[in-house]
């Protein structure tokens, strides 16, 4: 293959959003950038809620709005503690969001992810598809310097490569630049995609033109698991998912279709999905062991960025804007090197990192970074008992029958310390300022 | 009991039929290594995998199908400590094909 001859500036393995966000800003400032996905077309293999996060990628393409496929800007947010036959909610719905820039949207990751593709051929980028990365190269002292493909014989040559490649990281994982994921620090979830016509999604959820709904549940949902529902709006359908922890789906034998099956039939959720066509299934696995599971994200020719970096915020279900924030910022670590011509080594690449934590990423992952381990250990409490309580402390207060609101608050506080001590309760509340501070 | 347990297994299956893929015929991308008993981590696959790829035979040792594989690596992750299993993406271009995602 003659056009690989002379070494690249960059690669980047994978053509999600993080690998988009790295491949667009480097080829725009001029590098030689080769991108190798391994899907027919990029988002083939990808899955998200999916809500974007306009900031992030207004950074990178500030016109998306004109052109990027779009389905409903998010005017409404829905958090929703459930137990099985009920849901407390808490709804935030403000016109201030019906603004002239959105601030999020709902997309269709298989789709977004073409166009965000396009865009990056629009600025220059070789991107190649339909062609797996095997493994890293390197040379004798270790430095990485190119890849080899399941497409290519021989392999291709860069001077620095970002590993893009999302949660799975097989690449890095096996040139041992990082640990296997861990089953405790990764959830795995189901989605499906239910069409209906748009003016049913619009009377259903009190909608008009582009506007959006957006529903997080969490409570006996997922079974005493760590994990969390969704369902969102789009524009002609609605996206509904589940996802928990693998290590506690190992542990409980709940099979995650059945999950998702008994989500979509929960009372609350039933009839928002009446008469829907379900025209596909997904599961993919979410980085969740945040902070403390970053692995080491640069070395002598390589970054990481995105998904492989474990870049995600799981209290805020945000991925893909720490995606491509961590792809921006790794490309433009590249081109200032690039520009300054100086080696991609070990020490030249950590400014990536030193960038990185002056940035809202590494920031918002620090501030939560005892959130996984607190509802791990606590789940039964979080994803059983307080759900339960919620919902048997809403009924008593609301059902009118005669008895006085003195004694029903009595009954209400009492069934609280009955089933879980108020040591219990204070300790857990405790828990939850320090690992949200 | 065996009611509730083939009731959702066959579910998926159907589910699974809306589904693209593109099968590279022969050279299934995911591979039990022979055994005689399953660990518990790879027996938990017969009910982890979200297209329910695995299932176990009646002489007791997982099997798994990966036609209908998602991709989503739960089982290699799963099975990491064990080494039972044999991972690798589907050649590219092969596998599944989201139009949604
Ligand atoms: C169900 C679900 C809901 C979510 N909801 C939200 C949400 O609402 N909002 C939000 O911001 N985030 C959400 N996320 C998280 C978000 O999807 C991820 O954080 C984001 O996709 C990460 O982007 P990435 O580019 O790092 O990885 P990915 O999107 O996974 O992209 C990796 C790419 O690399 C390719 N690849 C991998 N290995 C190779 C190889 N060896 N050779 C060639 N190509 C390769 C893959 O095919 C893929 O295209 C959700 C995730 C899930 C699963
Ligand atoms: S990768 Fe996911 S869908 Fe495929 S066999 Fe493994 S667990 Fe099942």
């Amino acid at each position: 293959m003659g056009e690989f001859n002379k070494p690249f500036d960059a690669i980047v393995v994978g053509a999600g959003p993080s690998g988009n966000a790295a491949a667009y800003v480097m080829a725009k400032e001029g590098l030689n950038v080769l991108q190798i996905e391994r899907g027919e077309y990029a988002g083939s293999k990808n899955v998200q809620g999916a809500i974007l996060y306009a900031d992030a990628l207004e950074q990178i393409i500030p016109e998306f709005r004109d052109e990027a496929p779009l389905e409903r800007h998010v005017i409404e947010q829905r958090m929703w503690t459930m137990d099985d036959k009920s849901h407390t909610g808490m709804h935030y719905r403000s016109d201030d969001f019906n603004e002239e820039k959105p601030n999020r949207y709902t997309i269709l990751r298989a789709q977004f992810d073409k166009w965000f593709s396009s865009k990056v051929k629009e600025a220059g980028a070789l991107v190649l598809y339909e062609t797996t990365v095997t493994e890293l190269v390197r040379d004798l002292s270790g430095k990485v310097i190119g890849v080899r493909t399941d497409r290519q014989g021989s392999p291709i040559m860069a001077n620095v490569v970002v590993l893009a490649e999302g949660v799975n990281g097989l690449v890095g994982q096996r040139s041992g630049l990082r640990d296997e994921v861990a089953p405790e620090s990764v959830a795995l979830a189901v989605k499906e995609m239910h069409f209906l016509p748009r003016e049913t999604i619009e009377a259903r959820f009190n909608l008009s033109g582009n506007e959006g709904v957006v529903i997080e549940a969490m409570g006996t949902i997922t079974k005493g698991m760590t994990g969390t529902g969704f369902l969102y709006t789009n524009e002609e359908s609605i996206s509904v998912g589940i996802g928990c922890i693998v290590s506690d789906f190992a542990e409980t034998n709940v099979t995650p279709n059945e999950l998702l099956e008994a989500f979509k039939n929960h009372p609350s959720i039933k009839p928002l999905l009446a008469d829907s066509e379900c025209k596909e299934y997904a599961a993919h696995l979410i980085p969740e062991g945040g902070y403390k599971a970053i692995p080491q994200l640069t070395g002598a020719g390589w970054i990481v960025v995105g998904d492989a970096g474990q870049f995600v915020n799981a209290v805020h279900r945000e991925g893909s804007n720490l995606a491509m924030t961590t792809g921006r910022v790794a490309a433009e670590t590249v081109v200032s090197l690039t520009r300054k011509r100086e080696e991609m080594t070990a020490a030249n690449l950590a400014e990536y990192e030193k960038r990185l934590a002056q940035s809202f990423v590494m920031k918002d992952l620090k501030k939560y970074k005892g959130i996984p381990e607190l509802l791990h250990k606590n789940k039964g409490n979080f994803f059983g008992t307080y759900p339960r309580l919620l919902s048997q402390a809403m009924q008593t207060w609301f059902r009118v029958d005669g008895i006085d609101k003195v004694s029903k608050e009595k009954a209400i506080f009492r069934n609280f310390r009955e089933t879980r001590s108020l040591w219990g309760m204070m300790g857990d509340a405790f828990r939850v300022v320090r690992a949200w501070r | 009991m065996s009611d509730v347990m083939t009731a959702p297994r066959a579910k998926v299956e159907e589910k699974l039929f809306q589904n693209r893929y593109l099968v590279d015929a022969g050279r299934p991308h995911i591979k039990v290594k022979a055994h005689t008993t399953p660990s518990a981590s790879l027996l938990a696959m017969t009910t982890l995998c979200p297209a329910g790829c695995y299932t176990q035979t009646e002489s007791g040792q997982v099997e798994v199908a990966a036609d209908g594989c998602l991709e989503c690596g739960t089982c290699r992750i799963v099975t990491r400590k064990t080494g039972e299993i044999e991972w690798n993406y589907p050649r590219g271009g092969f596998g599944v094909l989201y139009k949604f995602g």
